[in-house]
């Protein structure tokens, strides 16, 4: 299949009905509804199901439900949504539910702007609900990857049967690019998939106590739901970070940034190295787990300094940033916010000054 | 190499299409790495519509360029929105029809091409974006013009009644442009 | 000698009732599990507990469960028997969990005509918190979140739910039973057994709310709850069919 020029938000339904996703339930909010829309024709051709729900809340409530019986579930909105997700997405990470949801952010705090931003990092990558809970955050920077990563976040969902969440922002979800699709489930895989989950499933079992479904979101035991946070603590201290590391051996000065702030900031770096002026990056790939080994990989001794970029103010990667730093540079940030969209030549303004230090 | 287009008008007069017809022609028809972004609002409406392209041979790095190397304004609106982002040596396509003012820059090209007009007289007001594409098609080259109308033509597969009005449309918007840069 | 009678295969075997002397839950969920079981589906069914003392259930039963966040369960069961028809789901809520943060999944789960069961529970107070105001709690009644009982001033009238969703088109059967004699129980088991016989002949959102007594958080005996729940709670929510197609 060649390549075929997509919006983000369709390519992302596109590869998640791709991926074996028979399930979606979602509530309108700009700029992501081209996904339920899309879906809302597309699911139905596959046997899938596509509801509107009456809110957010109801919504991932809904992909609690469905991701219950084993069927791959997604939902989608866009940071002022994606607050009211928190008790929903809380409770499949404590059932272990497998799901699948997408964050389009725009400008916050609350209703913020409907134009892009990134300031949703934090809540992303540390909590997305109570309880302390992690999740593998993947941050889309084209829309190739966008489709790429949410087809994969079904197969890691179901791996370690804990949510999974793109964390993608206005300007991936509506910038139309050329993209590679995955190729489609079978009927015969998607079936296969589910059945492989029929064990712990909630959809009805022989009477025997002992082999029921119980899904429990919780217990009333303090011992028992610790040892379940234990299992589970294991479980994210298993996962390995993903980063692109950019032209670092030498590197003068190294940008950091993810998603849409990453490829502008790639961009420059190449500028940059056109004029043989000697720029690197650090591309968080999973903000969740953050890779802060890639920080070692810095040439310290040439290092004259970092720059953090990202559509957010005040910066909110950077805290992750300086723990992978460890002081052996000084970070500086290069920020925009509330729908504001990072250029170019700012970027490298920020980065041309850091490097005449 | 990169090219890049800034695209703004009216809601309603195509402004997004013509940008989405020409990042799909480069898409279809070429090994290019292309993004269309278009920018929103809130209106559903009316209000001014925008939308930039980006055309490159490396992975497009910013979908919003901090200058535009080609403009087509399609309102007077946009015309003084976006005539300071043009590069110096740039080429502004203006909507002559109802495009009244003439930019207060010497540094960059200008071609004007009454395509509002040209629409009417063809009988069909809501051609004026494919007249436009013609336009910039003939006059830059960026993406062979037979490319560009068989995306045309595929996109209005659907809607065979209205194919002949549009290839009439580019084919006017073509001879402009070529005109244009032939001068 | 003959056995005349036996425990439902819908409970568990060795299960003792940990409910409050005086409460229904445990009726109910006897009544349940022998629907379930005269339908022939315990093997397929799903129970979505909501929370609150209806939680509780998840100790009992002997069958597939699950719980929802506060007020979600309906919103859940649209997840779980959208994607599996075949699956017998129900959902069993309190009224705080059902009419108050609940009330919009109930609602628009119901305007949607969801072909799911659901179980209402209505005690017109706060059971496992400790006697909170409900919004089903009578006037005048005393609630530990309105010591001098509710006012209509400041806390509005009770919410009636069988009323309120017999204004939308889509449910198919809407009835209000109780637990408070035997021929209600039998009364209450026959509205269960439609609403599930309903959920297998595909029609429907069923609805069955039982009016039942909180001794505990009422501050009353078994058997003065009883007497409470004729003279009053009945006056404020009358039993009957409201919707049956």
């Amino acid at each position: 299949m060649g390549r075929v020029l997509m919006k983000g938000c369709e390519a992302i339904a596109e590869a998640a009905v791709r991926a074996g996703c028979r399930f979606y339930a979602g509530y309108p909010i700009t700029p992501q509804n081209e996904i339920p829309e899309y879906l809302s024709r597309r699911l139905p051709e596959v046997g899938g199901v596509f509801v509107q729900g009456e809110s957010e809340i109801a919504s991932v409530n809904m992909v609690y439900g469905a991701g219950q019986t084993g069927t791959r579930s997604m939902t989608t909105s866009s940071s002022t949504g994606v607050s009211l997700y928190s008790e929903g997405i809380a409770f499949c990470a404590s059932a272990r539910i497998p799901i699948v949801y997408v964050n389009v952010a725009r400008g916050g705090p609350g209703i913020g702007s409907i134009q892009p931003s990134q300031q949703d990092y934090l809540q992303a990558t540390k909590a997305s609900g109570n309880g302390g809970f992690q999740m593998i955050v993947l941050a889309p920077s084209t829309v190739q990857e966008a489709a790429d990563m949410t087809y994969r976040a079904f197969d890691l969902a179901d791996r370690d049967r804990n949510p999974v969440l793109i964390l993608s922002d206005g300007v991936i979800g509506t910038i139309m690019e050329p993209v590679e699709l995955p190729p489609a489930k079978t009927e015969e895989e998607v079936k296969a998939n589910k059945e492989s989950k029929r064990s712990w499933a909630c959809v009805g079992h022989k009477l025997d106590v002992a082999h029921r479904s119980w899904i429990q979101p919780g217990t009333f035991l303090p011992a028992r739901l610790e040892e379940r946070n234990k299992a589970a603590a294991e479980m994210y201290a298993s996962w390995e970070p993903e980063a692109e590391e950019y032209l670092l051996e030498d590197a003068e000065i190294v940008i950091t940034a993810y998603g849409i702030s990453a490829r502008i900031a790639k961009s420059v770096v190449d500028d940059m190295r056109r004029e043989g002026k000697k720029a690197g990056l650090i591309r968080p790939i999973t903000v969740n787990p953050f890779p802060y080994a890639s920080y070692e990989k810095i040439n310290y001794g040439v290092c004259k300094g970092i720059l953090d970029v990202e559509m957010a103010i005040p910066a909110l990667m950077v805290q992750d940033v300086k723990m992978g730093v460890k002081g052996r540079a000084p970070i500086e940030t290069c920020l925009c916010s509330g729908g504001n969209i990072m250029r170019k030549g700012t970027v490298r303004k920020a980065a041309e000054e850091l490097l005449l230090r | 190499m990169e090219t890049n287009l800034l695209v703004g008008g009216f809601g309603g007069q195509g402004v997004m299409t013509l940008g989405k017809f020409l990042a799909s022609a480069t898409c279809d028809s070429t090994e290019k790495n292309v993004t269309f972004f278009p920018s929103y609002g809130a209106e559903q409406r009316g209000g001014t519509a925008n939308c930039y392209v980006v055309i490159s041979d490396h992975p497009v790095g910013a979908p919003i360029p901090d200058e535009a190397d080609d403009l087509i304004v399609m309102n007077e609106a946009s015309l003084h929105r976006f005539i300071d982002m043009l590069k110096p040596g740039g080429t502004l396509f203006v909507n002559s029809s109802i495009v009244e003012s003439e930019p207060d820059r010497m540094d960059i090209h200008i071609v004007k091409a009454p395509v509002t007009d040209l629409a009417l007289k063809m009988g069909n007001p809501r051609v004026l974006n494919i007249i436009m594409l013609g336009v910039y098609a003939g006059y830059t080259g960026v993406i062979p013009e037979e490319v560009v109308w068989e995306t045309i033509a595929r996109k209005f597969a659907k809607k065979p009644g209205v194919l002949a009005v549009n290839k009439e449309a580019f084919e006017k918007g073509l001879a402009i442009g070529r005109k244009a840069a032939e001068e | 000698m003959e056995k005349v009678y036996e425990r439902t295969k819908g409970i568990q075997e060795d299960k003792v009732s940990g409910f409050c002397p005086g409460c229904m839950h445990s009726t109910i969920a006897k009544l349940i599990g022998e629907v379930l079981e005269e339908l022939d589906v315990l093997d397929r069914t799903v129970l979505v507990e909501g929370v609150g003392c209806c939680g509780l259930l998840m100790d009992y039963v002997s069958y597939d469960n699950t719980c929802a966040p506060h007020g979600r369960a309906c919103a859940v069961a649209t997840g779980i028997k959208r994607t599996n028809p075949d699956t017998i789901c129900y959902t069993y809520q309190g009224d705080g969990d059902l009419a108050a943060i609940g009330l919009g999944e109930t609602m628009s789960a119901a305007n949607r005509g969801e072909n799911f069961t659901v179980i209402f529970v209505n005690n017109g107070i706060y059971g496992m918190t400790g006697g909170q105001l409900a919004p089903t709690t009578l006037v005048g009644m005393k609630a530990t979140t309105a010591v001098n009982g509710r006012d209509p001033k400041e806390h509005g009238y009770p919410m009636h739910m069988c009323e309120i969703l017999n204004q939308l088109e889509a449910p198919a059967y809407l009835e209000r039973c109780s637990c408070n004699t035997p021929k209600n129980v039998r009364a209450t088991k026959r509205a269960i057994k439609k609403a599930f016989q309903n959920q297998i002949d595909g029609k429907g959102f069923s609805l069955v709310e039982i009016v039942t007594s909180c001794p505990t958080n009422w501050g009353m005996d078994a058997l003065k709850s009883l007497d409470f729940l004729e003279e009053k709670m009945f006056k404020e929510f009358p039993l009957g069919v409201f919707r049956d197609r």
